[in-house]
């Protein structure tokens, strides 16, 4: 039996508009195992947040394979799709907009365990809803609040109790942080690393953040325009970065100390159009070490060292 | 005392807000001085009075709701305060321009953008339109964008380009002070690099005084000379960039900066500050920090903490009546 | 409890029920909001008085005398205290006729909104949910509904049916159909692409019940302000018909033919004209200020 909770092949994410095809997400690969997490880290456009939810399903992908847990799910019926719910779940970026702002906390973390009829008596369900609100750190007393009455961390609190209450084994947090000041993002960091350690979770973490998703990452994979240019352990890839666009990213992080800094890569321009891609490599345009292979055919991801891939042809 | 070098200078700066009958207490005693050409960080979480005292300079906090119950604000010498509505008009965009968080929605979608950095020149610097939209391509090279540019519209760019128009727009009269309201915070971090870039470069050639308001502390680290931290409407630390870094004396502080996952050492633990800001319309009678602090004393909760020299710089914090006083943060590194 | 899974329940506790910390109801605090508006609460207490009128209107007043009972020889008088507004051509106390009028103008107004109501948000939330063709074609056809003048619809219909109360609320209610199917599909629209029905998806909730369950609720609002303001215009329009003779026939006292009857007086008493418009007036003011008053109370961004 595989240790591996996803593993994606070729997905491919493509949006019809009236200018031409969006190449969303352009044929990635990659694979986490059970109880690790991936971060994922790009700009805004650069298809991250469309993974993430492709591979739960809640756009179907173009092309390509999701094996959750050895079972190839790209292609399944909604409703055999509906028996996999419990499984994999999802934390919303905005907490705000990811509430219904019309129920309560009980209603809105005890929903899917009775869409699902997981629990079938109403003590039980009550119980299951403090139960999952204590684990996340919020207070017995809110449970009949609406969410406009709540703060920021204690929304994105309930989204966490939500995403929980069907006892998943793979999560994607989209941005869990995103929206949070500074101090609470660091409550919400540390209350998804502890129930990842207490209950084996495997997380895909998506991010524009890289002091976050170091942080936070076992592996990483850098999107540039729906495609992965970079992937390594978090070490490696920080201490080691070999993409252009990764070494722009890490140089791009301010640093919250005094002192001289190192000479920045800044880079030129602006990001370039998803729709109809050239075959060329897309981030030529922007890139300080461009020659001329780069402007005729797009890169593939190749391993240049155990478990470091790299999208470059000048590697 | 008529200090020349001084762009503006905030006295026990007060500003609440009276919404549905309760009164929120925004700002609650800021002081600061400005140097020209100094940049000041503004830092502060959301609702920490940070917005409320950059438009209260400017006088454009709105009224109603908002009253401005203390304070005076002198800018280059001249109250603020006591300016007439014409005053005003004259001096916001020549002497002291602001720029805001969202790009999006500080642009006029209906005029070009070459018309919007004209309009205060024509306004401020009485150019014709011909000589204006001239003035107008210079800016706009200067902020990095092509001048043939200058006759698109706001939808044509993308949220890094718009920001730099607007911030040609904030200096296109040359402003002795400009403020900077989160300016980065909407932008793709590698476009934060080239704004704030863009921004050290300006100041450089023009010597604008410049505060810089925003939460995070890589951007206060990049651009500012000197730093004031906010909590709750009121300043409670404030020295120059090396003196708050290096020798963080509020317990806030150093908590903002265990909170900031470090980049250079992954393992190393997030020490997030427990709790939340307190309501604004409930301000506690001592320390407003104090429920979150884990410095506490009795009597921090019982009366305002004075600020204070200790050490190099101000501070706002009664622990350090006591002389023995340290917190745990010291010379930018964690130690017990 | 499937224990198969990952995330293990914590061990037995005893854990109290949710009834200690009460719901605040959201009802309440639009209430609260509601009351701030001196508009709107003048509004709503004349609409409420309005109703109370309308359903004890047969135990205070007798029909058979005081309304329709004709008096010759006590006619055209002027405001006395024996008849407080007055007498009509045929001698019938005027006040009490209007008093007794509030009942067809009220019920020809929300009947006629309800019927407007069922059918306008089924189509409208159809419409808004799947888009797409079935949305062009409901929106097309309401698009040439629409742009036939009210009047002219109720004309054709009661013309078609015959005039009599019901046919005039049915007339009035398929008029303001179009309204209702707009305001519920701009409303279905913004509340289809919101974060939380993505995660309603994510938990696996049929679309379905996606539909009961978290768009209409949330779209609620402006359907409940449009219903109060449509109510004003649907008394309007049913005057308008009585007052063209299509609507409830005489000698009911409704006050749209209460105006069209005294219109051959109006040099010689005008005041048989004025109070049935004044009533008329009232009642729609009354119910557009309601309205107003509802749309900022209901509206979730005018927070703190």
């Amino acid at each position: 039996m595989s240790n591996k909770a996803l593993e994606v092949h070729n997905l491919k994410k493509y949006f019809k508009t009236p200018r031409g095809m969006l190449h969303a997400v352009d044929d990635i690969s990659f694979s986490i195992e059970k109880g690790r997490t991936l971060g994922i880290v790009g700009e805004s456009g650069c298809g991250k947040s469309t993974t993430g939810r492709v591979i739960l399903r809640l756009l179907d992908p173009t092309n390509g394979e999701i094996i959750f847990e050895g079972r190839d799910i790209s292609k399944i019926s909604q409703r055999e799709l509906r028996k996999l719910r419990a499984e994999m779940q999802i934390i919303f970026q905005d907490p705000f907009s990811s509430l219904d702002p019309r129920k309560t906390i009980n209603q809105i973390i005890s929903e899917p365990i009775i869409v699902n009829k997981i629990i079938k008596s109403k003590k039980a369900i009550e119980e299951r809803v403090l139960e999952l609100m204590e684990t996340v750190g919020l207070a017995e007393r809110l449970i009949n609040t609406y969410p406009h009455e709540l703060d920021g961390g204690r929304r994105q609190r309930i989204g966490i109790a939500r995403a929980l209450a069907m006892n998943p084994k793979f999560i994607v947090c989209d941005e869990p942080v995103s929206a949070l000041d500074v101090s609470i993002q660091a409550q919400i960091l540390n209350l998804l690393q502890r129930l990842q350690k207490q209950y084996g979770l495997t997380y895909m973490f998506i991010t524009h953040d890289l002091a976050v998703v170091n942080y936070f990452s076992d592996d990483i994979a850098v999107m540039y325009l729906g495609q992965i240019v970079e992937k390594a352990p978090a070490e490696d890839l920080f201490e080691n970065p070999v993409h252009p666009y990764t070494k722009a990213l890490l140089s791009a992080i301010p640093i919250p100390e005094t002192g001289k800094k190192p000479k920045r890569f800044l880079l030129k321009g602006e990001i370039s159009s998803p729709i109809n891609p050239k075959n060329e490599c897309r981030f030529s345009k922007r890139c300080s070490f461009v020659v001329e292979k780069c402007k005729n055919s797009c890169p593939g991801l190749r391993e240049i060292k155990p478990e470091h891939f790299v999208a470059c042809h000048l590697v | 005392m008529e200090n020349k070098n001084i762009i503006l200078d905030i006295q026990d700066l007060e500003v609440r807000f009276e919404v549905d009958g309760e009164i929120i207490r925004a700002v609650n005693g800021v002081s600061l001085t400005l140097e020209k050409g100094k940049t000041l960080g503004l830092v502060g979480e959301t609702g920490a009075g940070k917005t409320t005292t950059a438009l209260a300079v400017m006088h454009l906090v709105p009224d109603p709701p908002g009253i401005i119950s203390n304070g005076n604000i002198l800018l280059n010498g001249k109250d603020v305060m006591g300016m007439s509505k014409a005053e005003l008009e004259k001096i916001r965009g020549k002497e002291v321009s602001m720029i805001f968080q969202d790009p999006m929605t500080s642009l006029n979608p209906v005029f070009t953008i070459g018309e919007q950095i004209a309009e205060s020149l024509e306004i401020h610097e009485q150019l014709s339109r011909t000589d204006a939209m001239k003035k107008a391509k210079e800016m706009l090279e200067l902020v990095g964008i092509p001048g043939s540019r200058a006759s698109d519209y706001p939808h044509q760019f993308s949220g890094g380009m718009k920001q730099r128009v607007v911030i040609a727009i904030a200096l296109a009269c040359n402003p002795q002070l400009l403020i900077a309201d989160e300016p980065t915070t909407a932008l793709d971090v590698t476009i934060q690099a080239q704004v704030l870039e863009l921004m050290k470069e300006l100041k450089e050639k023009y010597g604008t005084a410049m505060i810089m308001i925003t939460h995070d502390l890589g951007i206060v680290a990049e651009v500012c000379d000197e730093v004031a931290v906010m909590y709750a409407g009121r300043i409670i630390e404030k020295g120059t960039l090396d003196q708050v870094f290096n020798n963080t004396l509020h317990p806030y502080t150093e908590g903002l900066f265990n909170s900031l996952p470090n980049i250079k050492d992954r393992k190393s633990e997030l020490l997030p500050i427990p709790g939340l800001m307190p309501d604004p319309v409930n301000l506690p009678v001592g320390c407003a920090f104090e429920p979150r602090c884990s410095y506490a004393r009795a009597e921090c909760s019982l009366r305002q903490p004075e600020s204070r020299m200790v050490s190099d710089h101000m501070v706002c914090c009664s622990a350090y009546d006591h002389p023995d006083f340290h917190i745990k943060r010291k010379g930018g590194k964690y130690v017990e | 409890m499937s224990t198969a899974n990952s995330v293990k329940p914590k061990e037995q506790k005893k854990y109290s029920a949710s009834k200690r910390y009460q719901k605040r109801s959201q009802g309440a605090e639009i209430w609260r909001r509601l009351k701030k508006n001196k508009g709107a609460m003048v509004g709503l207490g004349i609409v409420a008085m309005l109703a109370f009128i309308a359903l004890f209107a047969d135990i205070i007043i007798d029909f058979e005398t005081d309304v329709i009972g004709q008096n010759i020889s006590q006619r055209m008088q002027l405001p006395s205290r024996d008849h407080l507004l007055g007498t009509d051509e045929v001698g019938r106390d005027v006040f009490f006729r209007l008093l007794y009028g509030t009942r067809f103008s009220l019920s020809v107004g929300i009947v006629a909104v309800i019927i407007a109501l069922v059918i306008g948000v089924v189509f409208g939330a159809i419409a808004g949910y799947f888009g797409g063709a079935i949305e062009e074609i409901i929106m097309r056809a309401t698009d040439i509904f629409a742009s036939v003048p009210h009047i002219l619809m109720g004309i054709v219909i009661v013309a078609a049916l015959g005039a009599s109360t019901l046919n005039l609320m049915i007339a009035v209610g398929i008029s303001s159909v179009p309204q209702f199917i707009r305001i519920t599909r701009a409303a279905v629209l913004t509340v289809r692409h919101a974060e939380y029905v993505e995660a309603s998806r994510a938990i696996g909730l049929r679309e379905a019940s996606i539909i009961f369950v978290h768009i209409i609720p949330n779209c609620l609002s402006p359907i409940i302000v449009q219903t109060t303001l449509r109510v004003a215009s649907a008394i309007i329009s049913a005057s308008a018909l009585s007052f063209l003779g299509l609507g409830v026939p005489q000698p009911s006292p409704e006050w749209g033919s209460m105006l069209s009857s005294g219109r051959q007086f109006i040099r010689t008493n005008s005041l048989l004209t004025f109070f049935p418009g004044l009533a008329i007036m009232i009642t729609v003011l009354a119910l557009n200020l309601l309205g107003d008053g509802l749309r900022d109370a209901l509206d979730p961004k005018l927070r703190r």
